[in-house]
C-alpha cells in the first residue's frame, strides 16, 4: 500500500508537485500518466525517500517515508527507470544480482533468484555473462526489471520502464510485463506519458500537469467523465487519426 | 600515518646514510666544478682509504652550501669571494683565516687556495686590443667609442658594471645586455668590443680574445678552495691530507683555463679531463663504456623516482580526490593548495626541502610526489563529481550507500578519470624527475645537468633521449594499465580512434 498525502515540491520558482495525493492498493498497477515536466518522476522520487517534499507526507504500509527515514524500503521496493539504469561496469547477473549482494544473500541463494529470473525473461548463461554496451534496448530494460523483481519486493516503482523502445518489442513487453505483475501480485507504481500503456497497465490512473492532480479514476471514467478539457485533449492527443481508426 | 610511511619509504630508498669509508664529494654544476670535483675524487680512490661517492651537478651555490651544510656532502669547490658574499653575507672577509674562522660556528672549513681564481673579467678582441694599445681595464677609459655587451647578472652586481664604472671612470658608447653563451660570437663578430667574462673560461685559450688585467684591484677575489666539513676534515686525516697535497697551490689560472678549454671545447669528460690532470689517461672507449654502466644505474634510479613518487602520489591523491568530490569546500580548497604547489618552480621547491630532507632520494621524491598529486586529485574527484546522478540514487535505493557505494560504484564508474590523471602524473614525473639531478637525486637529469654545464650536446641527448623513451614507455604501460583496471563494460561504451 502506497499513500501519498498532499506532497509539495518546488524547485525554486517551479511547482514541481502542488498538493499531490494518490493511493496505489494491494495488488494493483497504479499509473502516472503526463508528459514530461508533469512531475511524475519527481513523485517517484519523493515516494522513494530520495528527495524531500516540501509539504506532505508518504506512507508506505502506514510508516511515513522521507530521506531520512526510509530504511525500511530496504528490500520492500524494486526501483526500475527509462533504459533500466544499469551499471555499465557490471555483466548482466552484477546487475541483477547488486541488490541481493547489497542486502548480503548468501551467494547461492543470490544465483538461484538470478537464475530463475532469467528463465522467467529468458536469458540463457551467455547473456547473463554480456554487459549492458552489449544489449539491445529492448534486452538492457529486461535487465533492468529482473534488477528491480531479484529481491521478490511487494512494491515496484518503475519509471517509465518501456520508454525509448521501438514499437514492436514494445508492444512484446507489455504484455510480458501486464502477466508478470498479475501473476506475481505486486503493488505497481508506474511512471508513464503513453496513454495506449496506462489503459492496458492502469487499474488507477493519475493524470498530472504541471506538478498537479488532474483527475484520477479508471481509464473509462477519465474518458466518459473528464474533469477538465485538458483530460480530452491528453488522451485523444495519442489516439490514431479518425481516418485509420478502422484498422485498429 | 601516510607520511610516516612516507618517509620509511624513502629512507628505504634513499642513499646510505653516512659510513666511515665512504667520501661525499659534490659540485655544483659548471664546468669547473664538476673538473675540481672530479680531480679530488679521483685522488682520494687512488688513496685506496675510502669509496667515493659523486653528488656531482648540484644547482647553484644555495643548494651545495646546504648540502655540505646539513652534512650530505663532505666537500666540494667554492670561491672565496662566493663564500664570503653568498654564504657569510660578509663582502669583508677575505683572507682564508677570516673566511674560516666565519665558518667555524657552521662546522666547516676551508682548504687553502687552489691557486686560481674565477673571477669576472673583461675581454676585447685581439687585435682590437695591439690596434688601441689595451692591456689594463684602465686603458678603457682613453676609448669611450668603443661599445660593450654584457651579462645580466654582471650589468646589475654591484660587483660588476656599476662598481667598475665608477672604480675607473669608465664610459662606453653603448652597454647592452647579452646571453654568456652568444658573447663571444658577438665579440667575434665585431658586434661588440668589450664583454664581461669569466676568468677561467676555456673559450679565452683560442677565440683570439684578450683578458684586460685588473690593475686597480676593482674584482673581488674569488679564489678556489675546498669547501669541506670539519668533521670530515679531522675524521679523515689521510684523505683531506692527500687532497691538500694534490689540489692546494696546484692548480693556476692558465692550467684550469686549460683544463676547461679540454671539457668545453674538446668534448672530454669531466673523468677524462681530471685523469689528464693527475698524468692519467681515461680513452674514450672507456668512457663510453662507463657511460653505457652509468646510463643502467642511471635508469634505475630514475625509475625509482618516478614509481615511488607515484605511487605515493595515488596513495594520498586519490583519497584526497574522494574528499574533495565529497564537500566542494574541501574540494575548492584542496585544489587550491595542490594548484599553488603547482605554480612553485620545481627547483626552488627542491631547495625548500633541502633544510627538511638534506640533498638527494629523498627530498627529490617529495617534491615529485607533490607535483604528481594535482592530476591525480583532479581526476579522482572529476569523475566522481561527473557521475551520472540517476546510478547513485538506484544504488541508494538499493541500500548501497557510503564506502559500499563508493567500492563497488562510484569507483569503477570513475576510473577512466582517474587513470587518465595517474597517466598524467606519470609522464609529468618522468620529466620533472630530470630535475632531481641538482639535488642530487640522480636519474637522467644527471647526464642532463652534466651535459649543459659541459656544452655537451651527446651527453644532454644520453640523458634527454631515455627520459622520452621512459615516458613513452609509461604511456604503452598505462594502456595495459587501462585494459586491467578499467572495467570492461566501461572499455566497450569508450570512444577509441581508429
Amino acid at each position: 500500500m502506497i499513500t501519498v498525502r498532499r506532497v509539495s515540491k518546488r524547485y525554486g520558482a517551479t511547482a514541481a508537485l502542488d498538493d499531490v495525493s494518490l493511493e496505489a492498493a494491494p495488488a494493483t498497477t497504479h499509473v502516472l500518466l503526463g508528459s514530461s515536466g508533469s512531475g511524475k518522476s519527481t513523485l517517484l522520487r519523493v515516494v522513494l525517500g530520495l528527495v524531500a517534499a516540501d509539504g506532505g507526507e508518504v506512507l508506505i504500509d502506514g510508516a511515513p517515508v522521507t530521506p531520512r527515514a526510509r530504511a525500511h524500503l530496504l528490500g520492500r521496493v524494486g526501483y526500475m527507470v527509462q533504459e533500466g539504469g544499469l551499471y555499465p561496469h557490471l555483466t548482466v547477473r552484477g546487475n541483477v544480482s547488486l541488490p541481493a549482494e547489497a542486502l548480503g544473500w548468501a551467494h547461492a541463494r543470490t544465483t538461484e533468484r538470478v537464475r530463475a529470473l532469467a528463465d522467467l525473461t529468458g536469458f540463457d548463461d551467455a547473456m547473463l555473462r554480456r554487459y549492458p554496451a552489449e544489449l539491445s534496448g529492448g534486452q538492457r530494460q529486461r535487465v533492468g526489471l529482473m534488477r528491480a523483481l531479484v529481491l521478490d519486493p511487494p512494491l515496484l516503482l518503475l519509471d517509465e520502464p518501456l520508454g525509448a523502445l521501438d514499437p514492436i518489442v514494445r508492444a512484446d513487453l507489455q504484455a510480458e510485463l501486464r502477466r508478470l505483475f498479475g501473476a506475481l501480485g505486486k503493488t505497481v507504481l508506474l511512471v508513464t506519458h503513453d496513454v495506449r500503456e496506462a489503459v492496458l497497465f492502469g487499474s488507477t490512473i493519475t493524470l498530472l500537469r504541471a506538478g498537479r492532480v488532474v483527475q484520477q479514476g479508471t481509464f473509462a471514467e477519465l474518458a466518459r467523465k473528464p474533469a477538465e478539457p485538458f483530460v480530452t485533449e491528453f488522451l485523444s492527443a495519442q489516439a490514431p487519426p479518425p481516418e485509420l481508426r478502422e484498422y485498429f | 600515518m601516510r607520511l610516516a610511511g612516507l618517509v620509511a619509504l624513502a629512507l628505504v630508498t634513499a642513499a646510505p646514510a653516512h659510513a666511515d669509508s665512504v667520501v661525499r664529494i659534490g659540485s655544483k654544476s659548471f664546468t669547473e666544478s664538476y673538473v675540481v670535483a672530479e680531480i679530488a675524487a679521483q685522488v682520494i680512490e687512488a688513496t685506496g682509504q675510502a669509496r667515493v661517492e659523486r653528488r656531482v651537478g648540484l644547482g647553484g651555490t644555495g643548494i651545495a652550501y646546504r648540502a655540505v651544510a646539513h652534512g650530505r656532502v663532505d666537500v666540494y669547490p667554492e670561491y672565496t669571494g662566493t663564500i664570503s658574499r653568498a654564504i657569510l653575507k660578509d663582502p669583508a672577509l677575505e683572507s682564508v683565516e677570516a673566511i674560516r674562522a666565519g665558518l667555524r660556528p657552521q662546522g666547516l672549513t676551508i682548504s687553502a687556495p687552489l691557486g686560481f681564481e674565477n673571477t669576472y673579467a673583461l675581454a676585447v678582441r685581439a687585435d682590437l686590443a695591439r690596434r688601441l694599445g689595451l692591456e689594463r681595464i684602465s686603458d678603457l677609459a682613453r676609448h669611450p667609442e668603443l661599445t660593450g655587451a654584457f651579462t645580466s647578472g654582471f650589468l646589475e652586481r654591484d660587483d660588476g658594471w656599476p662598481g667598475l664604472r665608477r672604480h675607473y671612470g669608465l664610459a662606453l658608447a653603448r652597454v647592452r645586455t647579452i646571453e654568456h653563451a652568444l658573447a663571444y660570437q658577438a665579440l667575434a663578430s665585431g658586434s661588440v668590443d668589450v664583454i664581461d667574462v669569466f676568468s677561467t673560461d676555456g673559450r679565452l685559450t683560442r677565440a683570439g680574445v684578450t683578458v684586460l688585467r685588473d690593475d686597480r684591484r676593482f674584482f673581488p677575489a674569488y679564489a678556489a678552495v675546498l669547501l669541506a666539513r670539519t668533521d670530515f676534515v679531522e675524521g679523515h686525516p689521510s684523505a683531506w691530507a692527500a687532497l691538500e697535497r694534490a689540489l692546494v697551490g696546484r692548480i693556476d689560472g692558465a692550467t684550469m683555463t686549460r683544463l676547461n678549454a679540454l671539457a668545453d671545447l674538446d668534448g672530454r669528460s669531466a673523468r677524462q679531463v681530471a685523469a689528464r690532470f693527475l698524468g692519467r689517461e681515461v680513452t674514450d672507449a672507456e668512457e663510453r663504456g662507463r657511460l653505457a654502466r652509468e646510463l643502467g644505474t642511471l635508469t634505475l634510479q630514475h625509475l625509482q623516482l618516478v614509481v615511488v613518487a607515484v605511487a605515493l602520489a595515488v596513495l594520498a591523491g586519490v583519497p584526497l580526490g574522494i574528499l574533495a568530490a565529497r564537500s566542494a569546500t574541501i574540494g575548492q580548497a584542496e585544489l587550491m593548495a595542490v594548484g599553488v604547489l603547482q605554480t612553485i618552480p620545481a627547483l626552488a621547491l627542491l631547495c625548500f626541502m633541502i633544510p627538511l630532507l638534506g640533498i638527494g632520494t629523498l627530498p627529490a621524491l617529495v617534491a615529485l610526489f607533490l607535483y604528481a598529486l594535482l592530476p591525480i586529485v583532479r581526476g579522482t574527484s572529476t569523475g566522481l563529481v561527473t557521475l551520472d546522478r540517476q546510478l547513485l540514487e538506484i544504488a541508494d535505493v538499493f541500500g548501497l550507500a557510503g564506502w559500499r557505494r563508493l567500492a563497488r560504484i562510484e569507483l569503477p564508474l570513475a576510473s577512466v578519470s582517474i587513470l587518465a590523471g595517474v597517466k598524467t602524473a606519470a609522464i609529468w614525473t618522468v620529466g620533472t624527475a630530470t630535475l632531481a639531478a641538482f639535488i642530487g637525486g640522480g636519474g637522467y637529469g644527471t647526464l642532463i645537468v652534466r651535459g649543459l654545464a659541459l656544452d655537451d650536446v651527446t651527453t644532454i641527448l644520453a640523458g634527454a633521449v631515455p627520459a622520452a623513451l621512459m615516458a613513452l614507455l609509461f604511456h604503452g604501460l598505462f594502456e595495459l594499465a587501462d585494459r586491467l583496471l578499467i572495467p570492461r563494460g566501461l572499455r566497450l561504451v569508450m570512444v577509441r580512434p581508429r
